[in-house]
Parts: C-alpha cells; structure tokens; sequence
C-alpha cells in the first residue's frame, strides 16, 4: 500500500440549507486500496461520493485527486470527472442505447477513442463480466444484476483512475447481488482504487482494506475491517453493528 | 481468441437446458403415450393431464355471456343515438332549405377538382412549414435550457419569443404578417401573402413546438444528466447524447397532434388571397350562393387529419405498453 493517495479529503464539510450533511470529514483512499463507508442511511455516504464527483459542491474543506484539489473552483470539472468512474445505485443505463452504445459513449466522445477500438475494449469488458452475448441488447431487456454489471464496465471503459460505487446492490435481490459482488472482487484484484458505500457488511469485512463508519455525517471510527467489524471502538459503532447483526446482514 | 470464446459458449449453454430437460423427459415415459417431434409440442397441455376445470368452463360461459350482452348493448345504444341525432336534424324547420345550400351532390361534384387542387398548397404549406417548425422549436428549447451567464440575454429572448407567440391568436398574427410586412415597403422582403403566411404559421407554432420539446426536456429524469456528466460528458455533449434523443422520443406523439393543428390551420392562410381549399370553396360558394364547397373542404380536410390522430393514438398506446412491460430507467 505503498505510494501517493490517489483520493484525500480534507475536513469537508457540506450543508445542505441549515442541515450539516458532512461534518469534518477527513478520508485517505491509497492506490490499489478499497475503501468501504458504512452507516444508516442518511449517514451521508452517498453525499460523500457525489461530492468527491463534483455532482455536488462542498462548503469547506477540500478534496484532492493524486494530489491536487478538485474542489479549487478554477479546477476542470469535466476534466475530473473523466479520470473518476461512478456506478449508482439505479444503475442509470441510458435506456436508447444498446449495451455496447452505453459503454462506447464516453471512449468515443470524450476521450476520443475511435469507434472500432472503443468497441474492442468494450466487447473485451463485457467478455470478462460474462456479457459479451448482451452488447446488442437494450438496457430493459437485462435483468437488475445484469444491467448494474453493464453500468460497472461503462465506468470502467474509460479507464478511472477511482471508481465509485454508489450502494451498487441496493436495488438487487440477494441472488443478483452476488453477481455484482463477484465482478467488485475481481476488480480488487486487479489493484481498481474504489471507494464504496454498502449495507453489505459481509461484503465489506471482506473486500475493504478500510472501514469507515459514517454517522450524523461525521467519521466516528475508521480502520481496517477486522477492527471496525472486530473491536469497535464507539459505542455508536457498536449500537449500529448490533442492529446489522440482528437484520441478518452480517454474521454476529 | 474470438473462436476460443464462440466454441466455449454454445457448449455452456447447450449443457443448460439438458439439465432442467433431463428430469421432465424422464417422467414422461410413465404416461401413456410417447409423442415425439412437434407432436409432442402440440400435445404438451394434454401430457401433464390438465384439463379445465368445471370451476374454469363456467367462468367462461359467464364472461362469454357477458360480453356478448355487452356487444348487444353497444349496437343497441348506438343505434338509438344515430337515430335520435337524424330525426332531430331532418326535423328541424330549415332543414330543407339547409340541405340544398349545404349539401347539395351536384355542387359538390363541381367544386371537388377545384377543392382538392387548392389542398395541394395546403399539403405544401404543412410540409414545408411543418420542417421548419420543427427546427425552430426545437433550436428555441434548447436555447431555454443553456446555463451559464453568457446565455442569459439567448434564454431571456427566447423566453420572451414563446411567451410573445404563445399569447399572440393566430389569425391576427396572419393579418399583421399579411397587411403589415407589404405595408413596411422593405426591399428585399416578399409581398406574396402566401410565403408572409406561411411565416406566420412557423412564428406562432414554432412557440407550441418548442413547449412540447421543452416539456420533453424536462421529463427525462436528473440522473441520466448526472450519469452523463459523471462519464465525462460535457453540458452539451449530456444534451446532444442523452437527454434530446430520449426526449424527443417522448414527445412524438403531441409533435403530431400539432402537426394536425397545423393542417387545419394552413387554411387560414387564404385570408391572404392564397388560393387553397378554403379559398377555392370560397369562389365557388361566392359565384353560386350554395354552401357545399365548404363543407366538402372540410370533409377532407377530416379525411387528411383522421390517419394523422390514428396514427398518434397508436404510438401513444406503443409506448404506453412498452413502459409498462417494465425497463428499469
């Protein structure tokens, strides 16, 4: 785990009206590293992500991509966003493409790519995911885990420098859920920096290098999951745990 | 490579289907008969020995029943209605003299040559007119839609174009285009109240136009803009790739109710002196004091927007049952 982060947050705070959605949030996201924000909901991890993607402006604070600042308001917006994928949790498969037009859009027209290439890279992606047979299919001819899978190659096919998975598995049900965990295993494998926010705690004790255990829009506790998960140090981590443990989401 | 893929494939999914197969095809040695082919196939409700229940057959007999009782009803109701309608107009004191002046066969037959040909500038009018409606409208929503402080003198004038046009009746827009602009003595600038017509109809619809584009803008949900913008997209790029192909797609349908608002309304054009159907009718009303012209000019002018609707109607219910079969976004 050697080297520069390639994502750091510096006391971010972001208020929506007089509501404090991020207080002081302070995260560092080395390379090759997963990184896994757990919390109720309304915790605000999806706001953290929205953020660190410029979807969203922050009130303080700053946020760094390999070492300089995104959130400087002379800063590239689109230029940031091209070196970031995102995955949501409704996928947002853009519903008048096929598969491979959604995956191609952005190779071919931000980066340029040329057709046949972006097509290759896409078809290799979609091969790897188990796919390939899909990529003339229309989005709502796929079943939820087959389109979330789509909506990760998409993100991929630009080749981020971070990916961002937005509770990914939300919207699934617990069998297509396994399907789109397996394909975020891979890309642990294969050294993808991610950030990801989940009510999968099974899953994040498993994949994530570190925790980071979001209430009230604070960080309370972060570390590697076997002390998160393990050892809690607050009593709120705790009290969330025990809740978790006793919806059946994590084994006790 | 590809090969490797394609021979790997087909045998994964050829293993699939054996397997859900396999447990069905052994049990049916234990029935009766063994069909083979397309026998078996025809024959598959008999094999797993269904037959409908008494419970099922009555059900039916009761819907069947039903409807027919139904269909009864409607033929009954209509009938009474048409009916009922006739009386009252071969009733009514003028109707005699209404007969002769509307619907009289033989003027009729005069004027239908005249009629139609003045339907061909009509047809012109609403092609023409109906492209470059289409442009404007849709450049004019776009324009509502730029951010950023130096389009704001672009989005207030076009804001106030649509509000103008929207406001502004169409027949007084035609009058002051038709009288007015020959009036200015510009040079340069046609006197033909056909073409000051038909710019007339592009001013006011291409306002309607760009309402429809605009409100098809706005339905397509923030988080295909957010998806496109967080791929990289610029503003205008989200725009051109993502939201105005799905939103022109949706608002189909209206465009044509438009386009059939527009057909009707090339006939006003002929306040002008463009001789079209209406004109035409005119004439020949003018020189016979019989009606008729006009009623066969509006007769197909109905003719002409019917498969319009019908057509509308059927893309609206397209897409309808599409939506409902489901698709996530």
């Amino acid at each position: 785990m050697s080297g520069t982060d390639v994502l750091r947050l510096e006391s971010v705070r972001k208020t929506f009206g007089s509501q404090v959605v991020l207080r002081d949030v302070d995260l560092a996201v080395p390379e090759h590293s997963v990184t896994a924000l757990i919390g109720a909901s309304g915790s605000g991890k999806s706001t953290l992500m929205r953020c660190v993607n410029l979807l969203e402006g922050i009130d303080d604070g700053a946020i760094f991509l390999d070492g300089s600042e995104i959130t400087d308001p002379r800063a590239d917006v689109d230029a940031v966003r091209r070196r970031i994928g995102v995955v949501f949790q409704s996928y947002n498969l853009f519903p008048h493409m096929t598969v491979l037009e959604n995956i191609t859009l952005a190779p071919r027209r931000v980066h340029g790519v040329g057709r046949a290439e972006a097509e290759a890279r896409a078809l290799e992606l979609l091969d790897r995911l188990g796919l390939a047979a899909k990529a003339k299919e229309y989005p709502d001819r796929l079943s939820g885990g087959q389109q979330q899978r789509v909506a990760i190659v998409r993100a991929l096919a630009t080749g981020p420098r971070l990916l961002l998975l937005d509770e990914i598995t939300a919207a699934l049900d617990p069998v297509l859920v396994g399907e789109v965990l397996m394909v975020v295993r891979d890309l642990k494998e294969q050294g993808m920096t991610m950030v990801l926010s989940t009510h999968e705690m099974g899953f994040a004790r498993e994949v994530a290098d570190r925790v980071c255990f979001l209430d009230g829009g604070v960080v309370l506790e972060q570390g590697p999951p076997e002390q998160v998960f393990g050892d809690p140090q607050e009593e709120r981590t705790r009290q969330f745990l025990s809740r978790v443990v006793a919806s059946g989401r994590l084994q006790g | 490579m590809t090969g490797e893929a394609g021979a790997a494939g087909p045998v994964e999914v050829a293993k699939e289907p054996v397997g859900p197969e396999g447990p069905k095809r052994a049990k049916d040695p234990t029935g009766a008969t063994e069909p083979t082919g397309v026998e078996a196939f025809a024959t598959r409700a008999e094999q797993d020995g269904y037959r409908p229940s008494e419970r099922r057959l009555a059900h039916e007999a009761y819907r069947r029943s039903r409807a027919r009782r139904s269909a009864l009803i409607a033929t009954a109701s209509t009938v009474l209605t048409a009916v009922a309608l006739y009386l009252l107009v071969v009733n009514s004191p003028g109707w005699e003299v209404t007969r002769r002046t509307f619907f009289n066969l033989d003027y009729a037959r005069q004027a239908l040559p005249e009629v139609l040909r003045g339907l061909r500038l009509n047809l012109e009018l609403m092609l023409g007119c109906g492209v470059l409606i289409l442009v404007f409208g849709l450049l004019l929503a776009v324009l509502r839609t730029l951010r950023g402080p130096v389009f704001l003198p672009v989005r207030l004038l076009a804001t106030a174009y649509v509000d103008f046009f929207l406001g502004l009746p169409m027949i007084i827009c035609l009058l002051v285009m038709i009288t007015g602009v020959p009036a200015l003595r510009l040079t340069g600038v046609t006197t033909d109240p056909l073409l000051l017509g038909g710019a007339a109809l592009v001013l006011t619809y291409s306002a309607y136009v760009s309402e429809v584009f605009r409100s098809g803008i706005e339905s397509v949900h923030p988080s295909q803009r957010a998806a496109a913008r967080s791929l990289g997209l610029t503003n205008a790029q989200a725009m051109r790739y993502v939201v105005l192909p799905q939103a022109v797609r949706r608002v189909v349908p209206p465009l044509i109710n438009n386009l059939v608002s527009l057909q009707k309304d090339t006939g006003l054009v002929s306040i002008g002196g463009a001789i079209d159907a209406v004109y035409a009718a005119k004439i020949i009303a003018a020189h016979s004091f019989n009606f008729t012209p006009y009623l066969l000019a509006g007769l197909v002018f109905i003719v002409l927007t019917i498969p319009l609707t019908r057509f509308a109607d059927w893309l609206t219910g397209r897409m309808n049952r599409r939506q409902l079969q489901g698709g996530a976004v």
